[in-house]
């Protein structure tokens, strides 16, 4: 084994600028193929803490106004969602489950302790907590007798329990006025992202019986299952319309009647166009790592001709084609596998600072905050991935130089210069 | 030792070109048998073929008993490395390396371990009388300094013969004689040996001289009692 590095080293060590130039080019690949994906998992990273805790299987339906006249009506007609639509959705139990209503009350003022600030109650069933699935910190959610005795209970966010309490803890039990009626606070759930941290949960038979709104739903909410493509999502959209049309009378072919938030759909592009930008930066990563190869595997070509007379005497005192086949791969794997971990590092090395600096950057828009960059740096699955690559190509990079090497009969090989 | 039957070697580079005739040649152990021809007489092939670095068409070979027809790469670099020793003109040692390293590699190849083959090389390079060069590199050598360690090389491995080609070619004649005499030393300690060349004063000093013309063996001349010898008992002509 010695001996074998020896060899290497020995050879590596006679043409020191030509190896350092050929070692640039690899390192420099593999240095922008990590620096690439670690930029982009920033981003990925990014766009995902945005929906960090909303379900990506769950569909949300609200009612709209019609965009094509049908059955005696003028297109226009404006549509309410009721509890029958709730109860039809409830039957297509080959793809919902937990179908509930939403009611939404006015803008009220709520209050403790002379802090106060506006919002909107959100009306859910127990139900929602399992299409939504909020963690609750502390308390309980919404259930089946705050249902049945329209009580007034509040769900409240971490993030709104600081505006009124030191510790979240502290919410539970404790009575705040909203809108003139005080409702006690019964659990807190845990802030997440920006897009689901704002709600704040009451029974939906008490907003209702405030509104005075008899059967009327705000919106409908429920898990979408046994759905795993686009194109089965897409479908199914169009089936749940058709049914939500024939129920409320309008034409099946209206797709303006109801709107539907399919987050799964949303959900699937989403992955689909992380996959993209994945791909597309293996894609950049590996042609720039691929010139390095070609560079290497060039200065590969050059050693095996500069040393045919070598490997001609080394095969006159027996030495077998696979050794001097061994000889030249493994210098190869050893230069790339060298100065492509030289550029791993300072690929990590530099997207760890950015970490640093810009991970923890947020841009601040008012109602929600966005960091730019999230955790842009590599994992290990992604290093042990490259340095596979690395070993791969050091051996395509010297397999073809080799097998010239070996095919040169040892007596032209000894007639060398 | 060495039994060759009517080989034949034809190369076709262009126009081809048939360059051994029907070669018959036999060798007994501890022999030293000089080939000799001009340029282009097919005694260089002759020697490629003895030393299975180059192939022939048709014909039989055996190397001590063994067939050395149709040999795998494999198999021919194995009896290249266990029953050869070659010497060439251009010494072909390995330039990076040191002489202990160059006189060791051919054991290398036979998977001797490291202390154990440079313990060897540098019993036979001492042998040889360049013990104090042991760790020098070939560029800090002389000629002969180098053809020394090349002879050291060939030897390491006990090998059944020595196949020697142009071995005074690029020394002068002082240090051909040197070389000559470590053949001799070395005929004398038993060792078969085979040298080609053109010149008539190393060619004289073996104790058969096989003529090579044209692709053919014109004579196989007994030289034991050394009378060709141009100058005399030890004389050399360069």
């Amino acid at each position: 084994m010695i001996d074998f590095w020896q060899e290497i080293y020995g050879t590596v060590r006679r043409n020191k600028l030509r190896t350092a130039l050929t070692g640039f080019s690899v390192a420099w690949g593999i240095f922008i193929l990590i620096v690439l994906l670690g930029f982009g998992n920033g981003l990925i990273n990014s766009f995902k803490s945005q929906s960090d805790g909303l379900a990506s299987n769950s569909m949300m339906v609200g009612g709209s106004s019609t965009d094509l006249a049908y059955g005696g009506f003028e297109k226009g007609r404006s549509i309410q969602l009721r509890d029958k639509e709730v109860g039809i959705s409830n039957e297509m139990t080959d793809h919902i489950e937990n179908a509930s209503g939403i009611a939404y009350s006015p803008t009220m003022s709520m209050s403790f302790e002379g802090e106060f600030f506006d919002l909107a109650l959100m009306g859910v069933n127990p139900a929602y907590i399992d299409t939504e699935s909020p963690t609750i910190l502390v308390g309980r959610f919404i259930n089946d007798i705050d249902i049945k005795q329209c009580r007034r209970v509040l769900v409240i966010n971490e993030k709104h329990s600081k505006l009124f309490f030191k510790d979240y803890n502290e919410a539970i039990g404790k009575r705040v006025n909203v809108g003139g009626l005080l409702y006690q606070i019964v659990g807190v759930y845990k802030g997440r992202g920006n897009q689901g941290s704002n709600d704040m949960y009451a029974p939906f038979s008490t907003v209702r019986r405030l509104q005075n709104t008899g059967d009327k739903v705000g919106r409908i909410i429920f898990s979408v299952k046994n759905i795993a493509t686009k194109a089965e999502s897409d479908a199914f959209e169009k089936e749940y319309r058709k049914r939500i049309a024939a129920s409320q009378g309008y034409s099946p072919e209206d797709t303006r009647g109801i709107w539907v938030w399919n987050r799964l759909s949303n959900y699937l592009d989403q992955m689909n166009g992380f996959g993209y930008l994945t791909t597309a930066i293996w894609v950049i990563g590996i042609f720039t790592l691929i010139s390095g190869i070609v560079g290497v595997s060039n200065i590969m070509l050059i050693t095996v001709k500069e040393r045919t007379r070598e490997f001609g005497i080394r095969k006159a005192l027996g030495a077998r084609p696979m050794s001097i086949l061994w000889l030249i791969i493994a210098e190869s794997v050893a230069i790339t596998a060298f100065f492509g971990y030289l550029g791993l590092l300072t690929g990590i090395g530099i997207t760890e600072w950015v970490n640093a600096v810009m991970g923890t950057q947020t841009m601040n828009a008012g109602v929600f905050q966005m960091s730019y960059f999230k955790d842009p740096t590599v994992n290990i699955g992604i290093a042990v991935q490259a340095t596979l690559t690395l070993i791969v190509c050091g051996t395509l990079a010297g397999l073809f130089p080799a097998l010239k090497a070996v095919k040169i009969p040892p007596i032209e090989a000894l007639r060398a210069d | 030792m060495i039994h060759l039957k009517d080989i034949n070697k034809t190369y076709h580079n262009g126009a081809p070109l048939h360059v051994l005739k029907g070669i018959d040649l036999d060798i007994e152990e501890g022999d030293f048998v000089s080939i000799m021809g001009s340029s282009g007489s097919g005694k260089s092939t002759l020697l490629n073929i003895l030393g299975i670095l180059d192939t022939f068409d048709s014909g039989v070979y055996t190397l001590n008993g063994v067939s050395m027809n149709n040999l795998s790469e494999n198999k021919a670099a194995k009896y290249r490395n266990e029953k050869i020793g070659f010497i060439f003109q251009s010494f072909n040692l390995i330039n990076f390396k040191n002489a202990v390293e160059n006189v060791a590699l051919p054991l290398f190849y036979q998977g001797v371990g490291r202390k154990k083959r440079n313990q060897l090389a540098l019993a036979y390079l001492e042998k040889l009388g360049l013990k104090d060069w042991a760790h020098h590199m070939p560029n800090e050598m002389s000629g002969g300094q180098k053809q020394r360690v090349a002879i050291a090389r060939a030897l390491i491995t006990n090998p059944d013969i020595i196949l020697a080609d142009e071995p005074t070619g690029a020394l002068d004649s002082q240090t051909s004689k040197e070389v000559m005499q470590i053949l001799k030393d070395l005929h004398g300690e038993g060792m078969t040996i085979v040298v080609v060349t053109h010149e008539t004063g190393v060619a004289t000093q073996a104790d058969k001289i096989v003529h090579i013309k044209d692709g053919l063996i014109e004579t196989i001349e007994d030289n034991t009692t050394k009378k060709n010898t141009p100058f005399g008992m030890d004389g050399y002509m360069k």
